[in-house]
């Protein structure tokens, strides 16, 4: 059992507050993300995890025993940097098993579980060679390998992806999450990558200036962001976020986006929403999907209306189409068939079944 | 003129392939340049190496001083079998090897903790190092006969005129650049390496004997050899602080014992000199690869 329990972890340097005091329960066997933006405190709550950094306040435990003083060797533990960190002047034997030796674990006993963390990355035939013979996703491998040979309650990786190009990053990503469902040890992975964050977690750690802001599976943080920081950071291209009125119309609720353009609110939300009405810093949050090009058959909460297209970047599966809409930028996704053409009227639709409505003030999703 | 030259340029310099033809320019000034440069500083070894090889008649003769009429070893033979010469030599080697080994001993382990262990006040230290390297060796003349002086009265232990004690003088010179060379290699270590080594569970010792040492090798060898130059060709303190023919060192010993009166032997100064300067050479010639070579390739990301 290798649970790890963050109890307001605080880290302060000098005057300045890098963590500010967070709480969080990773679960046995679990593959947490820690996702935000750079300096938000993922890193260093992953260092202080590790033992790399000392905590200025609070506990961590880990497997159920408090390790705040325990230094990094004796906490069981195993990591993986984004610069890999090979020692160069050894083999990839040698880089695998250096741990193994250091613990005087019997020789018979580090070559079978060097060979067999070799077999599950698929780098056997790669044993006798030097880091600087190593491409970089080969090295990726082996720095895991040091970590999966030392059979640790907690794996750690700091930004392992980063350093790798982007074809080369979608492939080890798979392969780490291959790797978690083989030897099933308890993750902690820091990424500023929210891609990579979505798609390996059981659950994402949302940070931004050394606070959580959400927890959550990647779907809950997805569909059901509860601050306009995660609304968007999670997602790409990020949600619209439009300024918008909330009015008060014959027993509906409308939402306010220009003089011209108002939508009603769904109706399943209205009660949620009345009491917002007429308050000033709202915004309306509707991810790109939910603006798309107009159908023929109507349904439930979907709204039609013209824009002028500025902009038309054809994906392939789809085109992104941005427009102006009450001073934002907003991005929509249409169908590449849809005919959209820069600098030309077109006709779209707004789906509002998965609208967000947030306080620009507070920034909390309402 | 300006219109003189653009259109004089493209007959000098073609249009196509002109990076190859900047290349091979650039090429031609450097052999020039280094060919300069070999023939200016091999000059007097050679001449050293010619001298050696004449008669004092010879030498003194106003024939062509770069021409031998008639060559003979005498001068080596004499010099090898009669003088002080090979208690110049041994005193030399011994001392030189000794300082190398303390200072390597001292300074890695220095420039490891004053790199990696931030501790309060290592910035300050670190500086503090290379200040003392600052300071010329002229200025320690009497600082040090007085300590000498206080150790002898206190301890009764004479520390003038013996050749050991220049084993102690030394590293006053070789440490602090030592250890100063050795903070920046193991500075450029990256930080992840011995992070990961700590999680691996290496204690601060193994981090340094089987990370940080075979990683840095090149420095601690650009360090060695420095150290050794300094100590093999160091003539002011022996000069100082040595008097007596068994207790001197090389450098000192050729020109004290060579030079009797204004009467120069210079026959076997040259060859003297010529001897001595062989083990640096030999040194730099097998440890130039190791030097040059980077270990820290593949470490991280390439």
């Amino acid at each position: 059992m290798a649970q790890v329990t963050l109890r307001k972890i605080i880290k302060k340097y000098d005057e300045v507050l890098a963590v500010r005091g967070i709480d969080l329960d990773i679960v046995d066997k679990e593959f947490i993300v820690l996702v935000g933006p750079s300096g938000c405190g993922k890193s260093t709550t992953l260092r202080m995890i590790a033992g790399l950094e000392e905590i200025s306040g609070g506990d961590i435990a880990i497997g159920g025993h408090v390790v705040n003083d325990v230094p990094p060797k004796d906490r069981d533990i195993a990591m993986v940097f984004q610069n890999y960190a090979l020692y160069p002047h050894m083999n990839v034997y040698e880089n695998m098993s250096f741990g193994l030796k250091l613990k005087k674990t019997p020789k018979d006993e580090i070559d079978r579980r060097v060979k067999q963390a070799a077999q599950i990355l698929d780098i056997t035939e790669l044993l006798d060679r030097k880091p600087k013979q190593l491409s970089g996703g080969q090295r990726q491998r082996v720095a895991m390998g040091r970590a999966i040979v030392r059979d640790p309650k907690v794996f750690l990786f700091d930004e392992p992806l980063s350093n790798l190009d982007a074809k080369l990053r979608v492939q080890m990503r798979t392969e780490i999450k291959k790797v978690h469902q083989k030897v099933r040890t308890t993750t902690v992975y820091v990424t500023h990558d929210q891609v990579e964050a979505m798609t390996l977690a059981d659950r994402v750690v949302v940070m931004n200036a050394g606070l959580i802001e959400q927890v959550g599976t990647p779907n809950d943080l997805y569909h059901s962001p509860i601050t306009k920081f995660v609304a968007g950071f999670i997602g790409s291209p990020a949600m619209n976020f439009i300024p918008c009125q909330l009015e008060q119309a014959a027993g509906a609720l409308n939402i306010r986006l220009s003089d011209k353009l108002s939508f009603p609110v769904p109706a399943d939300r209205t009660a949620r929403y009345t009491s917002q009405v007429g308050k000033a810093n709202l915004v309306l949050g509707l991810r790109p999907e939910h603006i798309a090009e107009t159908r023929p058959h109507t349904e439930p909460n979907q709204h039609d209306f013209d824009m002028m297209i500025d902009v038309v970047e054809p994906m392939g599966m789809e085109t992104l189409v941005y427009f102006t809409l009450a001073g934002a930028e907003i991005c929509g996704r249409v169908n590449p068939n849809a005919g959209a053409v820069a600098m030309q009227s077109m006709k779209l639709r707004a789906d509002l079944s998965n609208m967000h409505l947030i306080d620009d003030g507070t920034g909390k999703v309402l | 003129m300006t219109n003189v030259a653009i259109t004089d340029a493209p007959s000098t310099r073609p249009a196509y392939g002109s990076m190859s033809s900047d290349r091979r320019w650039a090429l031609r000034w450097s052999y020039f340049f280094l060919v300069l440069f070999a023939i200016f500083f091999l000059m007097p070894p050679i001449y050293m190496l010619i001298t050696s090889l004449k008669t004092s008649q010879e030498i003194s003769a106003a024939g062509n001083p770069w021409w031998i009429y008639n060559p003979t070893i005498e001068n080596y033979l004499e010099l090898l079998t009669q003088n002080h010469y090979l208690t110049f030599f041994r005193n030399s080697a011994v001392v030189a090897v000794c300082v190398v080994i303390i200072t390597m001993l001292i300074s890695v382990i220095a420039a490891f903790a004053l790199a990696r262990m931030k501790f309060w006040g290592s910035a300050t230290l670190a500086t503090g190092v290379f200040l003392t390297y600052l300071i010329p060796e002229t200025l320690l003349f009497i600082p040090l006969f007085k300590m000498f002086a206080w150790v002898n009265e206190t301890f009764d232990i004479q520390l003038m005129n013996h050749w050991w004690t220049l084993i102690i003088l030394y590293p006053t010179l070789t440490v602090p650049f030592a250890t100063w060379i050795m903070i920046g290699y193991f500075a450029s270590i990256p930080k992840e390496l011995d992070e990961a080594a700590l999680i691996d569970g290496a204690t601060w010792m193994q981090t340094l004997t089987k990370i940080f040492i075979p990683v840095a090798l090149p420095g601690i060898i650009a360090a060695t050899i420095f150290t050794f130059t300094v100590a093999w060709a160091q003539f002011l303190y022996p000069l100082a602080f040595t008097t007596s023919t068994t207790e001197l060192v090389l450098p000192v010993g050729i020109i004290t014992t060579l030079i009797k009166g204004d009467v120069f032997n210079w026959g076997q100064i040259m060859t003297g000199a010529l001897l001595g300067a062989a083990p640096p050479l030999i040194i730099y010639a097998f440890l130039m690869d190791y030097y040059i070579a980077g270990l820290t390739a593949g470490a991280t990301k390439g």
